[in-house]
């Protein structure tokens, strides 16, 4: 699953994701018509509307196959929300069924794959920033660590308080645009403060508000998917 | 609708306060320190995730038959020679609250911290009956000599900086006073010991009030509970009706978790324990006591969407950990409890109109949730909440337009396709490179602040077809 952000605004995280399963022996399929998971309409109260998009992907992704998914709330959408929100027994149990063999990627190469060896793609100092679904949605705050700091090449550093929100939160970056844009500037002078020349995240939300502003500051710092950042030892992709 | 809408749009509150360099600073530095001070409380404290889950357990159990624990806690109380009254409005506990205090020929009522008073506005009332309100929590002490209100649920005062708290003294009481908080201290303990000794009335909110021994507990740090509690002539406890808890050995599991989740104490300073008026042979306490339980909103919420709020301890870690509260404050959210809790209490109080802006002042981050004590999934509601907000068609006409809208989009792959490539034309002459800096219209919001990405060149959709080339 791309996720709406990732089709629209970074295809190349897709690409990466791609021919890094694919160097790791995963064979990758697309279905076609993908188009958002229906978060936004989620979180900002249109259940109806929601679970009508959750219950076309729920359709669109049927059959066996793990789903892997480059955000950590879209991941969280459909193995924490989807079943609850189909009305249907039948649809229920496919999305419950899909909820279970879908993974967040960081999660599926270690906890899935058990791969947590790779060579870095970036040079120079690393930190993380914990994406809130991935983190307090899916208790993930280990497997993408477990990834930065077995990275050849690159050196992880602890970003301060990492698990605090980079203020995103979907429509709430545009509803109260002044508030969301005053938690990014707390979260982007910790990353400053790091040392760090890139902050790695899990979750596309949070690298258009990070990239966003670290691009509008003229930092020399840059948001990267943690998906940038892997290389496959020996094939530099 | 128990308060008073607030007319001021919330954007300008927020806009306000990030525009007050006093209030950044007070509101980084405090809650700062209570989030160190709660993560080390916790942190060598291995009962604590289980004790979190025993008294939201409690609290689950004791909603499930609150009218059985209610009743028993009104015999208790009486038995004790107490008395018992009921508020159903915040009115009533008003009319209540006045009705004692003229029974008794007030003029004079010292108050200690009660969020539950703040609620139902009872300074207000009670000064235009002639009673004049003192508050005796130096927090309190504080905002009521400006004449605010408190911006934190326990630390009223948390938006100002200990110069503007000296400033603050100097013109009001008219005396030199250093922006030092043990000096500071000092000065409200004078200007309040005659108080506490003049007074005729004392008002307290209460933490818990214990169903099987009619006893009401007071968590406090300044003492000053005690003070209101045994020194005037009356003391009234007025308290959210859902406080009641069964048995003292409840108690002690709340008691572990409140002051650690609150400020990072093992304990409160003083833990006060009231049962009724002075008896025989006692050489302290107040002859009269009066137990106003409030519903205002409570109980229709026991069957309601809101119904995990009830929960709530008041102990206001979810506002130290909240990014927005961390950055507005507690008075932008306009009403008497802010942060991500507040929220929901006011919605309780004043129905969902009242937070039809406010339910979206938070970025879901979850932070709140996993900070209370209790557990409350903050975020969880406050979506139900924006669910209610639309389907009451309280939300403005054009978002609800344009959220149908957008749903009707993405489950038509060939229109999102098609929004794709318009996009793309319509972006054109505001890209740089990838990035698009400046916007015409609404999308400016973000774009004031952020760069925004620009649709690629090509989607990962239409990258796709080479992409799988490349793996046969």
């Amino acid at each position: 699953m791309v996720t709406c952000l990732g089709d629209l605004f970074y295809p190349e995280v897709g690409e990466r994701i791609v021919r890094l399963l694919r160097r790791l022996g995963v064979a990758v399929e697309f279905p076609a018509g993908q188009t958002c998971c229906g978060l936004p309409l989620f979180n900002s109260g249109y259940h109806e509307e929601a679970a009508t998009v959750a219950r076309r992907t729920v359709r669109l992704f049927d059959g066996d196959t793990p789903v892997v998914v480059p955000s950590g709330s879209c991941a969280w959408m459909v193995k924490h929300e989807y079943p609850g929100l189909m009305k249907d027994a039948a649809d229920r149990a496919a999305a419950t069924r899909l909820a279970a063999r879908t993974w967040e990627l960081s999660q599926f190469l270690v906890r899935g794959l058990g791969r947590s060896r790779f060579v870095a793609a970036v040079r120079g100092r690393l930190t993380y920033h914990d994406s809130c679904h991935l983190l307090r949605g899916l208790h993930e705050a280990e497997s993408p660590r477990v990834l930065l700091r077995a990275l050849a090449g690159a050196e992880l550093v602890e970003l301060p308080n990492a698990d605090e929100c980079c203020g995103f939160g979907g429509s709430f970056a545009v509803r109260l645009p002044d508030v969301s844009s005053a938690i990014l500037d707390r979260k982007l002078a910790a990353v400053e403060a790091s040392g760090a020349d890139c902050v790695v995240a899990c979750d596309a939300g949070c690298l258009m508000q990070m990239r966003g502003g670290l691009g509008r500051r003229g930092s020399r710092v840059r948001a990267l998917h943690l998906a940038e950042v892997l290389d496959v030892e020996g094939e530099p992709s | 609708m128990s308060e008073p809408e607030v007319a001021t749009p919330l954007r300008e509150r927020t806009g306000h306060a990030l525009r007050d360099p006093f209030l950044q600073q007070a509101l980084t530095i405090a809650t700062t320190r209570f989030i160190d001070l709660r993560r080390e409380a916790f942190g060598d404290f291995p009962d604590g995730e289980s004790l979190r889950d025993r008294a939201r357990a409690i609290k689950e159990a004791t909603l499930q038959r609150l009218d059985h624990h209610v009743e028993r806690l009104v015999a208790s109380v009486e038995s004790r020679g107490g008395h018992v009254h009921y508020a159903v409005t915040a009115e009533e506990a008003r009319a209540i609250v006045l009705d004692i205090a003229r029974r008794s020929g007030a003029r004079l009522a010292v108050k200690s911290k009660s969020m539950a008073t703040e609620e139902i506005h009872l300074n207000e009332a009670l000064a235009t009956a002639g009673v004049t309100p003192v508050e005796t929590d130096l927090g309190e002490y504080i905002i009521q000599l400006a004449h605010e209100r408190p911006s934190h649920i326990i630390a009223p005062a948390i938006h100002k900086t200990r110069g503007q708290v000296a400033e603050l003294f100097e013109r009001e009481l008219k005396r030199p006073a250093a922006p030092d908080p043990e000096a500071l201290t000092a000065i409200a303990r004078e200007e309040l010991r005659r108080r506490f000794l003049d007074a005729d009335l004392g008002i307290t909110g209460a933490n818990f009030a214990v169903a099987e021994t009619g006893t009401v507990v007071l968590v406090t740090n300044e003492g000053n509970g005690r003070m209101v509690t045994s020194l005037p002539r009356v003391h009234v406890a007025l308290m959210g009706v859902e406080k009641v808890i069964p048995s003292m050995s409840d108690l002690m599991v709340f008691l572990a978790v409140l002051a650690r989740s609150a400020t990072g104490q093992k304990l409160s300073v003083y833990t006060s324990l009231v049962s009724g008026p002075r008896r025989g042979g006692e050489l302290e306490g107040p002859e009269e006591f009066h137990l106003v339980l409030l519903d205002n909103g409570r109980i229709a919420q026991i069957a309601g969407s809101l119904r995990e709020a009830l929960a709530c301890l008041r102990c206001g870690a979810c506002l130290n950990v909240c990014p927005v509260y961390r950055q507005i404050g507690g008075h932008a959210y306009g009403y008497t409890y802010p942060g991500p809790i507040g929220i929901l209490l006011t919605a309780m109080l004043n129905g969902p109109r009242s937070v039809k802006d406010l339910a979206h002042a938070s970025s879901l981050c979850g932070a709140c949730a996993d900070a209370c004590p209790v557990r409350i999934d903050i975020p969880r509601m406050l979506i139900e909440l924006r669910r209610e907000v639309d389907e009451r068609r309280i939300a403005p006409r054009g978002e609800r337009a344009a959220f149908r809208a957008l749903a009707r989009l993405l489950v038509r792959p060939a229109w999102y396709r098609l929004t794709a490539r318009v996009a793309r034309v319509l972006q054109a002459p505001f890209v740089r490179g990838r990035t698009i800096r400046r916007v015409p219209f609404d999308l400016g919001e973000w774009t004031r602040t952020r760069d925004l990405p620009a649709v690629a060149p090509r989607t990962f959709q239409e990258r796709w077809a080479a992409l799988e080339r490349e793996g046969r």
